[in-house]
């Protein structure tokens, strides 16, 4: 019976039919739409990749391998390398990563374990808010404010404790002019501190409490508490949060800019000015003449995307790892 | 006989704690004194000047207004372009892809991009556009912010379609909704207060770039609205002033500086008003 009915029903009104179709079209539309719009995402990606290979393609015709290993930078005599600018991001990225992680690890313990509840909503937003404060700014902070100082009351106290000390006085070399390499990590390491706090901190608050309090009822201290059972479990996520840090600090520019001095030269002392792949981009990019000069600046553009797409993506597999595994846990 | 080791395990503990503490005291000291500098620097520049005002030649007088101009028409834009391609990827990657592997390539790729160096961004589109057009541009500039905006957008997109729950969904199919409105009047709905907070996290993000408009936008030492033409920005006059030798630039960078830490501040705290409202 009822079959019948609907079947007549079908027959009978055309215009169901028609709105059907047309919803189906409008359907098939929309899923159109979103599909070619998470395909400009990809789009994008290759374009960059695209841009950054074409553009350097006649500096390394020009130099070849070499390019990675000279650190000559003469736009005179169009002589490029790009080893000084590699040397730069990679020493200052790691000096900061140095400082910054266990100040980072420090402060999430400090604000999961240590602090007084009424403090522990305010700091954790201070935190959040801080790490979305601009680069400039960090780096304008650097310029005027940082920089004078610690080459008047700090570095030459520095330079003078480590005269005598073998290795360590070439290091904390003079002069202190005030800029440098280790201005550049230090305001790095600011930087990208509240971002690596913040996220230790979200992935300490994963780790189950019954773990944390199997372990206090065994008589575990504190800090072993941290130490053995939170950080263990909680390695993946500090790794690859601080591997996401890394990727910006090798890519930051304007934090850097400012306070490095930029010198394509490498110098032992960590105090001497440097540059940075992005700090070079930055300074020279608009006053670049001449094709090899604007394809060389591609070129370590080229080098730092490299870099950095290595240390996210690595960072991304960690970050994923810990998600399935926190995902298979709850359910 | 045990007493040493406890004794050395408390003192191990006490002195891990002090550390972690010490770590706190450090970080908090050193944010609050950038902060301080940016307001006891920054208010001395403020001034009605500041708003009415073109950035001056040195020695002169003169304002921020063609850059807050130039910075609010870039990011408005950029935010324009940008939020509905964001979403609509956001919303392939929660509705329609999820466990395809296109799906898995957008993501991976869109995190990359979500941190990606934005210098390099400046320079894809310096190569993609200036190039071509043989001169900088609003339009470049506002083309290097968006493709900022978008993976952010898409990210948080997609995140909030993921929280709303699935028996919504079900309930729109059985009354018959096609799929495309269920998804527009249904599942965009429930998310639309996440979705804004992401766009608004968006526009805290790109207003405080720089890299990307150094030799997209360039800089405008004059009022302009030509979008086919070099556009002044906040970020780029503080670079700019910062790194000139006088000291009326400074001032005005130091303004610039604080201007757009208050504008970043105020609007990561509104969303997170709207975000904690929503929960």
């Amino acid at each position: 019976m009822v079959d019948v009915v609907l079947d007549e029903a079908y027959e009978v009104d055309p215009a169901r039919g028609a709105a059907l179709k047309r919803f189906g079209r409008s359907d098939a539309r929309f899923r159109f739409l979103t599909r070619a719009a998470a395909l400009l995402v990809v789009i994008i990606f290759a374009g960059i990749m695209v841009s950054l290979v074409s553009g350097s393609i006649p500096a390394f015709k020009a130099f070849g391998w070499g390019f990675l290993t000279s650190s000559v930078w003469n736009p005179v005599t169009e002589k490029f390398g790009a080893f000084a600018a590699i040397y730069g991001t990679v020493v200052t990225s790691g000096l900061a990563m140095l400082l910054a992680v266990p100040l980072g690890i420090g402060i999430a313990i400090f604000l999961t374990e240590l602090c007084p509840r009424a403090l522990k909503r305010p700091m954790g937003i201070a935190i959040e808010l801080l790490a979305g404060v601009p680069s400039i700014i960090y780096g304008i902070w650097g310029l005027f404010v940082f920089a004078p100082y610690f080459q008047a009351n700090i570095q030459p106290g520095l330079i003078d404790f480590f005269a005598n000390i073998p290795v360590l006085q070439d290091i904390f070399a003079g002069p202190p002019y005030g800029i440098g390499i280790f201005t550049s990590a230090l305001i790095l390491s600011i930087m990208i501190l509240p971002f690596i706090s913040a996220v230790t901190r979200d992935v300490f608050e994963t780790v189950p409490p019954v773990l944390k309090e199997a372990a206090y009822g065994t008589g575990c201290t504190t800090w072993e508490v941290m130490w053995r059972i939170v950080l263990p479990f909680a390695r993946p996520g500090v790794v690859g949060g601080a591997m996401l840090a890394l990727g910006r600090a090798l890519g930051e520019t304007m934090a850097v800019t400012f306070v490095i001095g930029n010198a394509h030269h490498i110098n032992e002392s960590l105090f001497a000015a440097g540059t940075t792949i992005s700090a070079t981009i930055a300074n020279e990019f608009t006053e670049a003449l001449g094709d090899l000069y604007v394809s060389s600046l591609f070129a370590i553009g080229l080098i730092l995307f490299g870099i950095t797409f290595i240390v996210l993506a690595s960072a991304q597999l960690m970050l994923k790892s810990l998600e399935r595994r926190a995902g298979g846990k709850s359910s | 006989m045990n007493r040493g080791i406890y004794f050395r395990r408390r003192a191990i503990n006490q002195i891990f704690l002090w550390l972690s503490t010490a770590a706190a005291a450090i970080g908090i000291i050193a944010l609050i004194l950038i902060l301080y500098a940016l307001l006891k620097n920054g208010i001395g520049g403020l001034s009605a000047n500041v708003f009415t005002m073109d950035t001056p030649a040195p020695g002169s007088q003169g304002g921020l207004a063609n850059a807050l101009a130039g910075s609010l028409i870039m990011s408005f834009a950029a935010v324009l372009v940008g939020t509905p391609i964001g979403m609509l990827a956001g919303t392939y990657l929660a509705e329609y892809g999820r466990h395809s592997w296109l799906a898995f390539v957008i993501r991976f790729v869109n995190d990359i991009l979500l941190s990606a160096p934005s210098i390099i961004i400046g320079l894809f589109v310096y190569q993609l556009m200036v190039v071509r057009m043989h001169h900088f541009s609003a339009w470049a500039g506002i083309v290097a912010l968006a493709v900022i905006v978008i993976p952010v957008v898409v990210r948080t997109t997609e995140n909030m379609l993921l929280l709303v729950p699935n028996t919504l969904r079900e309930a729109a199919a059985s009354i018959g909704a096609p799929r495309a409105i269920s998804i527009r009047a249904v599942t965009w709905r429930a998310a639309r207060a996440g979705i804004v907070t992401g766009v608004l996290l968006a526009i805290a993000r790109i207003s405080g770039e720089t890299a990307p408009l150094l030799f997209t936008a360039f800089g405008n030492p004059y009022s302009s609205t030509d979008l086919n033409a070099p556009m002044a920005s906040l970020p780029k006059v503080i670079f700019d002033f910062a790194n000139s030798p006088y000291d009326n630039w400074h001032t005005l960078a130091w303004a610039a500086a604080l201007l757009i830490t208050a504008a970043v501040l105020s609007l990561s705290i509104f969303a997170r008003l709207l975000e904690s409202r929503q929960r």
